[in-house]
């Protein structure tokens, strides 16, 4: 959209607020209004000032890039008001940091809120009602203190109500400011009035697309100024109906930004995104905003009807089975996870059982027996089935004090014991923790020992609490060496406890070809949480034991031997060949774009900038949900349970940024790189430095596709070319831990996983987000780049960050050396555990590579004398490189 | 009396517009440094018109501009002598709230009615090259924004009427006296600032004149916020609804410390920048012991990165220092605006 007039309004609070035309929509936070929230009215009226400061955070925190304060009303003081309440956001650094709208109709309240903010704030609002002299008068004050202003369409005749009216007063106000004021005129914001429609009188027909073309006339006649405006206004008739509500202000919203509205103010949680509105819904509302029809509001009103006809049913719904028979009770609050009357129920049963254990063995067990028939046959989905054990831990914990009181139910009634543990040098228990969960669920006692577990604790626990079966999770590399030294402990000591392996990296294969050989008890790779509880069952099923474990045997016999055999029959290139096959880049071509900034940098960043950047995808994965996101949630089988899912973790997240659960923090580093002698990379620092060791794909091409090493996207020294790097490491992990126990101790596995998996989400989300500002700002090689969130999960951007630990590098020894370069632990706080796993678990470190021939791929396979060639130049033995690079060496 | 310096700052503001887009412009350097050289005792400073006032004057540098305006004048001379094309008036702690300490408050029009009218006297010693008189205008000893007890962050000691009323005084007798710019510096709340620029606006109105006006923040610690918490970009947001001559930084922090903050002050801005850092961080006993040719050194990479338009010192320079920064100054062009956007 060309207009002559450019946006260019400055606003400070502690911090700047540059509008450029640039700029997203700028949104006005207004629950700090006492005519628009009840809630914060009432603070105000009983001083109590503490809570409306949370009022004003949470706006901050949820986004809001200013924040309307108006203290307009009969029984404040509004000038007492407007003082205390700005001074205190003053000592508050976390809301001051953005600039305030200073809202009043009282030119007293205004100028008492000017003579206490140090940051250019916005009046809101002055106008031409009162006449010209008063007009000039405030607005050469205002001028003087500083801020910039809204005028609303209104003069002395009235507030303007038609297009016409509206763009000629907008005209005379914006004249009178520039030649008689000198107001600057990026400062002038016009607020053209946002009416409501579909009203049912004729006269309100044109009200929004009158402030639509308003709007494009100002824009595009009188330079510089700013469009805002209230948009909840616009669907004033259908309070009530937040459906229709939050559809209108959306479509309200599209279509005014379209026109060249800057700014608006905006209840976030009254904003359907635009293209998620039901598309019927969607046309009825836009025939309502530009008054496509005649009988345009008829028929929203008529559709407006039916949604709230919708909400009413359910309501109705929810009642009823609070009627049916208790143990129904029960199994329906055990399959929908509702935790809300499970005590009262509890009780009923108990009082009608004849012991309180019972409750628990038949009446729950029933429930639970539902559950596993639901996930079993798939109408259930884990997500779902953690909420049912949070439930099942409720009732139990409820009963427990009966049962003791009970002396003689001291017999156990468990299904079997379980030992949980994520192995030594991994942090990563998200897995571990929901097969814990399902387990426990099905009448198995977990006892789980947490992460980080070294193998003799694994094996004392395992002996001394006499356990059935042993959980062993891991999710990066390393743990596949930790699980294998673990089996050959074990076999050593004779014990036969069967031993289930899960964890990302893990996998059949691999428990076939590495672990099953070195312990002669069962071993057997569990790739889900819904499988767990029939393996479980089956180890400990006494008359089906033996053959399980023999046709297990077998299987895995089998699986090794056409593993290993195929594994033979794949080509490989010496390391020398390799090299001379590796990813040309015309050096001589090449233009380094030097960074804007070379050096180590500490980042610090709010949660909620990096909410955009989550991708959600693998946050499904990790709930055994499968599917794209958005497409998962309407997916046939699992939209209902994803949508379910969804709606939660985005609740929790609100709270995560909110409250501050977690605290991101990050730090990367950009210095001048060459390669050098083929695979390394010599990273120079002021006053050192460090070489990156990179592996080279070793198998075998097709003809033309080269052997790819990381270093191949760096300059070689003897291009005489100064090429660039960087490495980076940022984590979203601190606080996680913390919160997810709290869930633990409140007995809510479900809300304890979520957090976990929402840590890790964040500290992507944030690598993410760091890695396009290196682009676009702080290296800058890619500052013209403009992507959306879906293009920059697709990775369609410019330059790689791959990690060490992942397919491009999977050597962990490389993460010391980011360690180093950036003095991570202590810059940041984040641990290299002796497997190179980082903690907090909910971290990410990485290299960047700016090359736009630089991409993703999977090193594979590589051979012994790239492992001897890479040992000498790490300088670790043999055997050490061996032990570091085992999943990637060829057998 | 009015009616002259009316049109003498007229002229002066087409003069100093002049020559600040011909050349770097040296201000000059500590005052309270240089006083100490002559260990004035309390005697010194009551002098025969205060010798019994009944509270201690010791310390009360701005009133030395009464009591021993040679004194003052040296100091202004030697400035000069050095290089400086501008010497700020003896008025750093001249307003009624700074007074107050001293029980001076009614001595304020006259402290700086005073103290331009000696460095006026002096500058016109100089007829070589335009010489200016800046009227020093303080941050006083009190923050609008903040509150001084912690059990009660809304509470302020002093308001935004409270601080625009007693500079309003301050800037009629600055300008009284002739004073040629009006300089509001070492700003460690902007709100602060802000009651002076608005006092400022008021005085130019009401007597319809117009003056040029340099704004110099502080920026205290490595955080790179001023006191009251604002970044370098917010501050400059927040001054810039009022015509200035200039806009930077000055005090707390030595020349290689500032020079980041000077910079994206630059990046931001089409104002021309001012410094005035201190002779680095003060050593364990409080005193200033960057010497002058490290100083200039300094300046020298602040000049090649093309940052300055007026260039001086805070605390610890003295005229070495300031000598050798003419010196290097006049080496380079000043800092050129581009004029192709709005602000």
């Amino acid at each position: 959209m060309s207009r002559n007039n450019k946006i260019n309004l400055q606003l400070s609070g502690l911090e700047p607020l540059f509008i450029t035309e640039e700029s997203i929509f700028v949104n006005v936070g207004e629950r700090t209004n006492v005519t628009g929230s009840r809630k914060f009215l009432r603070l105000i009226k009983e001083e109590k000032y503490d809570e409306a400061l949370s009022v004003a955070r949470e706006q901050v925190e949820g986004g809001a890039q200013i924040i309307d304060i108006n203290m307009d009303e009969g029984m404040l003081d509004g000038v007492y008001a407007m003082t205390k309440f700005l001074n205190l956001i003053a000592a508050e650094p976390d809301i001051a940091r953005v600039p305030v709208m200073i809202d009043s109709s009282k030119w007293e309240i205004i100028e008492a809120g000017l003579k206490v903010v140090q940051g250019k704030a916005v009046v809101n609002s002055i106008s031409l009602k009162e006449g010209e002299e008063t007009f000039i008068h405030h607005a050469k004050l205002i001028k003087r203190y500083g801020a910039a202003v809204i005028v609303m369409a209104f003069d002395e005749v009235g507030q303007a109500d038609n297009y016409q009216r509206r763009i000629e007063i907008c005209k005379r106000s914006y004249d009178i400011l520039v030649d008689q004021v000198g107001f600057p005129v990026e400062d002038i914001i016009f607020d053209p009035n946002i009416f409501p429609v579909a009203t049912g009188m004729d006269e309100h027909k044109l009200n929004a697309l009158d402030f639509f073309q308003a709007t494009k006339w100002i824009r595009e006649n009188l330079p510089y100024a700013n469009i805002s405006g209230g948009v909840s206004n616009v669907s004033f008739s259908f309070r009530g109906n937040d459906k229709v509500r939050e559809a209108m202000h959306s479509a309200f919203l599209y279509h005014a930004i379209q026109n060249g509205m800057t700014m608006g103010i905006v209840n976030p949680e009254m904003l359907e995104i635009y293209d998620e509105i039901d598309k019927i819904l969607l046309e009825h509302v836009e025939d309502v905003l530009l008054n496509r029809r005649e009988d345009a509001t008829e028929r929203l009103l008529d559709l407006a009807e039916s949604f709230k006809g919708d909400y009413k049913v359910n309501e109705k719904a929810i009642a009823e089975w609070r009627n049916d028979p208790v143990q129904e009770r029960l199994t329906h609050s055990l399959v929908k996870g509702i935790d809300e009357f499970i005590e009262i129920d509890v009780e009923e049963a108990r009082l009608n059982a004849k012991k309180a254990i019972e409750v628990i063995e038949i009446s729950l067990m029933n429930g639970m027996n539902v559950v596993g028939d639901l996930f079993g046959s798939g109408k259930m989905f884990l997500p779902q089935v953690v909420k049912s054990a949070r439930v099942m831990k409720k009732a139990v914990a409820y009963l427990l004090p009966f049962i003791e009181a009970e002396k003689d139910s001291t017999a156990s009634s468990s299904a079997g014991k379980v030992l949980m543990a994520t192995v030594k040098g991994d942090v990563h228990d998200i897995g571990k923790n929901i097969v814990s969960v399902v387990l426990a669920c099905n009448n198995f006692e977990i006892i789980d020992l947490g992460v980080m577990v070294p193998p003799e604790k694994i094996i004392e626990a395992a002996v001394k609490e006499n356990v059935d079966i042993i959980g062993l999770s891991g999710l990066i590399t390393p743990s596949l060496d930790e699980m294998v030294y673990l089996a050959k402990e074990m076999d050593k000591l004779n014990i036969k406890i069967p031993v289930m392996i899960g964890g990302a990296t893990t996998s059949r294969a691999h428990t076939a070809v590495k672990i099953a050989p070195e312990y002669s008890a069962t071993v057997i790779h569990v790739n889900d949480a819904s499988r767990a509880v029939t393996v479980a069952s089956n180890l400990l099923n006494t008359e089906t034991n033996a053959n399980f474990s023999i046709a297990l045997r077998e299987e895995y016999d089998t699986l090794r031997e056409g593993y290993l055999n195929r594994a033979r029959e794949k080509n490989f290139l010496t390391i020398e060949e390799a090299r001379k096959n590796k990813f040309k880049i015309d050096w001589d071509a090449f233009e380094p774009v030097q960074p804007n900034f070379i050096g180590t940098k500490i980042v610090e960043v709010e949660l909620s900038e990096l909410v955009d950047f989550i991708d959600w995808t693998p946050f499904f994965q990790s709930w055994e949900l499968f599917g794209k996101y958005p497409a998962i949630l309407t997916d046939e089988v699992v939209g209902e349970q994803a949508t379910d899912l969804f709606k939660d973790a985005q609740i929790m997240l609100a709270k995560i940024v909110s409250e501050k659960w977690f605290q991101a923090k990050g730090i990367l580093g950009i210095y001048p790189a060459n390669t050098v002698n083929d695979d390394d990379i010599e990273v120079s620092l002021p006053d050192s430095s460090y070489q990156f060791l990179t592996l080279r794909q070793q198998s075998q091409k097709t003809v033309g596709a080269p052997n790819i090493a990381l270093s191949d996207f760096i300059a070689p020294k003897e291009s005489n070319k100064q090429d660039y790097m960087g490495c980076f490491c940022v984590t979203t992990g601190f606080g996680v831990d913390e919160k997810a126990a709290e869930f633990e101790s409140q007995l809510d596995d479900y809300n304890s996983i979520l957090t976990k998996a929402l840590g890790d989400r964040l500290a992507e989300a944030f690598a993410e987000y760091l890695h396009l500002k290196v682009r676009k700002e702080i290296w800058g090689y890619a500052s013209d780049e403009n992507l959306t969130n879906n293009e920059l999960i697709k990775e369609n951007y410019k330059g790689i960050r791959p990690a060490p630990g992942y397919p491009a590098c999977p050597d962990h020894l490389e993460k010391p050396t980011i360690w180093n370069i950036l003095n991570v632990e202590e810059n940041i706080g984040v641990k290299l555990t002796e497997s190179m796993a980082m903690w907090p678990a909910s971290s990410v470190s990485g290299y960047y590579f700016a090359n736009s021939e630089s991409k993703y791929f999977g090193l594979g396979k590589i051979k012994n004398d790239q492992v001897e060639n890479y040992s000498k130049r790490r300088g670790i033995s043999t055997e050490i490189a061996t032990k570091w690079l085992a999943p990637n060496i060829a057998d | 009396m009015s009616n002259t310096s009316k049109k003498s700052t007229l002229e002066v503001k087409s003069n100093i517009y002049q020559a600040i887009n011909e050349k770097i412009l040296i201000l000059d350097g500590a005052m309270g440094t240089m006083l100490q050289r002559n260990k004035f005792e309390e005697e010194d400073f009551r002098g025969e018109r205060f010798k019994d006032f009944p509270h201690p004057l010791k310390g009360n540098n701005d009133l030395l501009s009464i009591t021993q305006p040679e004194a003052v004048k040296e100091v202004h001379r030697l400035y000069f002598q050095a290089g400086a094309d501008i010497v700020e008036t003896n008025t750093f702690s001249g307003t009624t709230i700074g007074m107050a300490d001293y029980y001076m408050e009614d001595l304020v029009y006259e402290l700086n009615y005073q103290s331009a009218k000696i460095a006026r006297e002096v500058a016109d010693e100089f007829t070589d090259k335009p010489r200016f008189v800046a009227g020093s205008i303080g941050p006083t000893n009190r923050t609008a924004s903040m509150s001084p007890d912690v059990n009660d962050p809304g509470y302020r000691a002093v308001t935004f009427d409270d601080l625009r009323i007693a500079y309003k005084q301050q800037v009629n007798a600055l300008i009284d006296g002739g004073s040629d710019v009006l300089l509001v510096e070492t700003i460690f709340d902007t709100l602060n600032a802000k009651a002076a620029l608005f006092a400022i606006e008021e005085v130019k109105e009401e007597r319809n004149l117009d003056i040029p006006i340099m704004v110099s923040g502080t920026i205290t610690d490595a955080s790179g916020r001023t006191l009251s918490g604002q970044t370098v970009e917010a501050f400059l947001i927040s001054i810039q609804h009022i015509p200035l001559l200039s806009v930077g930084f000055n005090c707390a922090l030595g020349a290689d410390q500032l020079k980041p903050y000077l910079k994206r002050l630059a990046h931001n801005t089409q104002l021309n920048i001012s410094a005035h850092p201190n002779a680095g961080l003060p050593n364990a006993f409080g005193e200033y012991d960057q010497t002058p040719e490290e100083m200039q050194a300094l300046i020298r990479e602040y000049l090649q990165d093309n940052l300055i338009n007026i260039i001086g010192g805070c605390c610890g320079t003295t005229p070495e220092h300031i000598k050798l920064i003419a010196e290097v100054s006049a080496e380079f062009e000043p800092r050129k605006l581009e004029s192709n956007q709005p602000i």
